[in-house]
């Protein structure tokens, strides 16, 4: 790791201003993905702030019913929430697919939110990747590229995005909350947090310099039945392949998220409205502008046939 | 039975000799990365095993290094370095974590348990003597992060925190083989002595209930 120096923030209005003015600052919180890549020197700030002690680890009934989850909420404590087990199941499921046990009572929900992909030319500094080295090239592209995006991807980049958590709540419409380094707050929702790699896939979500998540945002219980299908190379312990997160009304209708086929998490709103004619229906909205390679050109049929799989376990 | 008795401390003896060696010849470069101009350190102050430990870091230091270089605790092993094999996974306040995934300036006030903290040769932990009683390892290496992962997983289910496979999200979930091979995925086991760790947890979890 490169020197660093360290501070403990005493605000989040106060982190954000730090942030801002200091070039080179970062937030950490559970430190499980920057200090990884921290050692490898992909990240290498020069000061830290640690926002762990802005009692921003609590989870509260908003006014409108919902949920305020704290930015550093554990994935453990997420999960494990009798609120989020009982109304909002597909959360607690995407977060008990992901990571270890050990990197779950660590890793936090703002954290999750910013996690960087697992391509592993990003991964690799002997690689050209225009993600960690702008202008460098994309490796992937040409390259091994399995487990890479299938849809929404650019000329300068295939990675996905790593969460199982972000999937549930881009099918729950979460929002997530900030502090700017003036102090202002502002709500984004989900479907515009994070960005598609266009020509600046180094620029991943919408976030500003110093901009701080202070919590995310669930609105009021949807109802209905809560899927989450995750398909990996191992039975645990491993980043999605394809995942699959559904929420299916008694009426047939519903939502549908996607993981591990694109810089984000992947929503078609259209393709909800055809959640009653099928999986195929469904996949075919979703996935209408998919640029797979040879290599991952699997993971089409594989979504339709993980939610056919879904579909027919919400019928049951 | 007396030759293998002889053997078992004959091993923990080398293996013991071999930490001693690895601390000596560390120290001096953690004094040499403090000592280096312009290298922030920090100091912090934190319990490890019941006893209240202060030390001056780099800031750069994990709680793993903190606990083998700083503390001579090498118990808890280095693998991977990365969060993905186990082997250095240590009880914070209660919560079983990879101690190389985190600072150690980050665990101010702290208390820290490790595989010394478990138990002792003379006195061992039901979970320590359930690995030997099961030969839930081969070459001994990740057994440790092994040990202290169980112990806590087995608060996790008695907190009623889900996994993956449990079934019913809502009900208390099961102390079961299924249970733990997927609570325990984050502990790599070169060796493979997966089932007999299961075992070992499963003796433990029964003794428990």
């Amino acid at each position: 790791m490169k020197p660093f120096t360290y501070e403990r923030a005493r605000s989040p209005a106060e982190a954000a201003a730090a942030a801002a003015g200091r070039p080179g600052a970062k937030f950490i919180a559970g430190g499980t993905n920057l200090l990884d890549l921290m050692k490898l020197q992909i990240e290498a700030p020069t000061h830290l702030i640690d926002v762990n002690g802005l009692e921003l680890d609590k989870i509260e009934a908003t006014p409108e019913d919902g949920l305020r989850i704290g930015a550093v909420v554990r994935n453990t404590d997420l999960a494990a929430d009798p609120r989020m087990r009982r109304d909002y199941a597909l959360l607690s499921r995407a977060l008990l697919a992901g990571a270890s046990g050990q990197l779950r009572n660590k890793a936090t929900t703002a954290g999750n939110l910013l996690q960087r992909t697992r391509c592993p030319y990003f991964y690799d500094p002997n690689q050209p990747c225009n993600k960690r080295q702008p202008g460098s090239g994309c490796s992937a592209i040409g390259g091994f590229s399995r487990p890479h995006a299938v849809v929404g991807v650019s000329d300068a980049c295939i990675a996905t995005h790593p969460s199982d958590m972000t999937v549930a709540m881009r099918a729950l419409d979460a929002t997530v909350e900030t502090v700017k380094a003036d102090g202002a707050t502002r709500r984004i929702p989900i479907a515009e947090f994070h960005r598609l790699p266009g020509d600046t896939p180094q620029r991943e979500t919408v976030l500003e310099t110093g901009e701080l998540i202070t919590a995310v945002t669930l609105p009021p219980p949807v109802g209905g039945k809560h899927l989450y299908y995750k398909v990996r190379d191992r039975a645990s312990y491993a980043f999605a392949l394809i995942s699959v997160g559904a929420i299916v009304q008694p009426d047939g209708s519903g939502r549908v998220a996607l993981g591990g086929v694109a810089h984000k998490p992947w929503r078609v709103e259209a393709a909800d409205a055809e959640l009653p004619r099928g999986a195929e229906a469904v996949t075919a909205r979703l996935l209408a502008d998919a640029r797979p390679t040879d290599q991952n050109a699997f993971k089409l049929p594989l979504v339709r046939r993980t939610l056919a799989a879904a579909l027919a376990e919400a019928r049951n | 039975m007396q030759k293998s008795r002889d053997l078992d401390v004959s091993r923990r003896d080398l293996m013991v000799g071999g930490a001693a060696a690895a601390a000596v010849t560390a120290a001096p470069s953690v004094a040499r990365a403090q000592a280096a101009a312009g290298v922030p350190s920090l100091k912090v102050a934190f319990t490890v095993n019941g006893r209240a430990r202060e030390l001056e870091l780099d800031t750069r230091t994990t709680l793993l290094d903190a606990l083998r270089e700083g503390l001579h605790f090498p118990g808890t092993k280095k693998g991977c370095d990365h969060g993905q094999c186990g082997a250095c996974t240590v009880i914070v306040d209660g919560r079983r974590i990879n101690s190389c995934l985190t600072l150690a300036v980050m665990h101010q006030g702290g208390s820290i348990t490790t595989v010394e903290g478990l138990g002792t040769p003379q006195d061992l932990h039901p979970m320590q003597a359930a690995f030997v009683k099961h030969d839930g390892y081969q070459c001994g290496y990740c057994t440790p992060g092994q040990i202290c992962s169980a112990v806590a997983v087995l608060g996790e289910i008695e907190a009623g925190i889900p996994s993956h496979v449990s079934a019913d999200l809502t009900a208390q979930p099961q102390a079961t083989a299924a249970e733990f091979r997927e609570r325990m995925s984050g502990n790599i086991c070169r060796c493979g002595a997966y089932s007999n760790i299961v075992d070992a947890i499963t003796e433990v979890a029964g003794r428990k209930a």
